[in-house]
């Protein structure tokens, strides 16, 4: 049991952090964190044991956003820009204070699989063989969605527009 | 030599962003964007994203967690898929609901009453009445002793009708002590005693039955015992012990591995 937490709790705030970017609202995230521990507790003696223990709670993570998403008929995942206000310490981001496009607006404008790619290996370090596990696609297909991420944001940050925009604020 | 002949790729490119280049190849494709402003920029322009990115969420990463996420405060829900398993808090009482593979195990969490483990899982509780009366055994704790391991192996899978192991759980503390054959209804069962330099014991119930498929573990706490059980392969397991949760746990993971092959028993 504490060795299971020992494991285990290391990993939260990187469940936090990512859930957060996902959902953008902080009471869900957690919720969503929440699940992601009772599911991984559930299966703990079914994971494989040489497996990373990170990319597999990302992976449960991840899975069960899906199946919200789906559920919800995405309807429950765009966010109104109210939302923003609550993520926390705004202040973080220097530009944004100056005036400067919050990158996390620009992050949810991407499709999905280009927001989970990007958070995944830019923000929690995972490599790229750890995000092809998370995502269940293989390591060309990281590296592709990465590149179009990294194009929509740049683009995102230059012009406010990816040329996908899902919503317009 | 400078080694790496391949032509830079987009791979590169997000390596030297990600910073997940050798020193050598990176130094190659630095050297192979200066002579590519455009695409320089581009990468700066990338890298300087990904600092805002990390910085404008790292805030969160920082604060203390919530209690409610702490792993002693989580309980598997219901409206999960398959079986959960999570040992509570010493004063939980057992309270066994097992369906077949997509069953449940549901937890008295506080108070309830004391009840008996139910019916639904004979194998748990033939393998816990079986601990209580042969543990305590100070002269025949077994009828086959370890330094027989190859009669007893042979014997018991012979008498089950199924291959039975002896894990090893040297790397846990605990020895194999020997083992005997218990009557399960019309068939039969193998039970395996361990014990410990502190005379903990503990044992591995298996028989045949109770499905094909693949559970997870179920635990059982009934007064000072607890037990870990689960079926895979056609078998039922049980490993019960007067013993930490965690610890058992641990045994009862090591059993498994060993037992579906997947880690050496070092027989």
């Amino acid at each position: 049991m504490d060795e299971i937490a020992a494991l285990i709790e290391p990993q939260i705030p990187a469940l936090r952090r990512y859930a957060v970017a996902l959902l953008r609202d902080r009471e869900a995230a957690d919720d969503l964190v929440q699940d992601t521990l009772e599911r991984a507790l559930s299966a703990w003696s079914g994971r494989r044991r040489d497996g990373d223990l990170r990319a597999w709670l990302f992976t449960i993570e991840r899975n069960l956003f899906l199946g919200a998403v789906r559920r919800r008929g995405r309807r429950g995942v765009d966010v109104g820009a109210e939302a923003l206000d609550l993520v926390p310490d705004p202040g973080a981001d220097p530009e944004a204070s100056m005036g400067a496009r919050d990158v996390l607006v620009g992050l949810d404008t991407l499709p999905e699989d280009q927001r989970s790619v990007l958070l995944l290996v830019a923000v929690e370090d995972l490599s790229y063989a750890e995000a092809a596990q998370v995502l269940g696609v293989p390591l060309g297909t990281v590296m592709s969605r990465l590149s179009r991420a990294r194009t929509r944001m740049r683009s995102f940050l230059e012009t406010g527009r990816t040329g996908l925009l899902r919503r317009v604020k | 030599m400078s080694g790496d002949p391949r032509p830079v790729g987009e791979d590169d490119l997000h390596g030297l962003i990600d910073g997940r280049l050798e020193p050598e190849r990176q130094a190659l494709v630095e050297a192979w964007l200066a002579g590519n402003p455009a695409r320089a920029a581009e990468i700066s322009a990338d890298r300087a994203l990904r600092e805002r990115l990390r910085a404008r969420l790292a805030p969160i990463a920082e604060e203390a967690i919530p209690a409610r996420l702490r792993v002693a405060n989580i309980r598997p829900r219901h409206r999960l898929v398959g079986v959960g398993w999570f040992p509570m808090a010493a004063a939980a009482v057992l309270c066994l609901a097992l369906g077949g593979a997509g069953g449940w195990v549901g937890y008295a969490l506080h108070g309830g009453p004391a009840t008996a483990m139910v019916v639904e899982a004979p194998a748990t509780q033939d393998a816990v009445a079986a601990f209580r009366t042969f543990v305590v055994e100070a002269v025949h704790p077994v009828e086959v002793r370890a330094d027989e391991k190859p009669h007893l192996v042979a014997w018991l899978s012979k008498r089950l009708g199924h291959a039975v192991t002896t894990p090893d759980l040297t790397a846990y503390g605990f020895r194999l002590m020997g083992g005997r054959l218990l009557p399960a209804g019309s068939e039969s069962a193998a039970m395996l005693m361990y014990d410990d330099d502190r005379g903990t014991r503990l044992t591995l119930y298996s028989r045949v039955g109770d499905g094909d498929g693949r559970t997870l573990f179920r635990f059982a706490r009934e007064g000072d015992v607890a037990a870990f059980s689960w079926v895979d392969g056609g078998m039922s397991y049980v490993v019960t012990g007067r013993t930490d949760e965690a610890r058992l746990l641990t045994v009862a993971q090591a059993v498994d591995a060993q037992v579906r092959g997947l880690a050496p028993d070092r027989r």
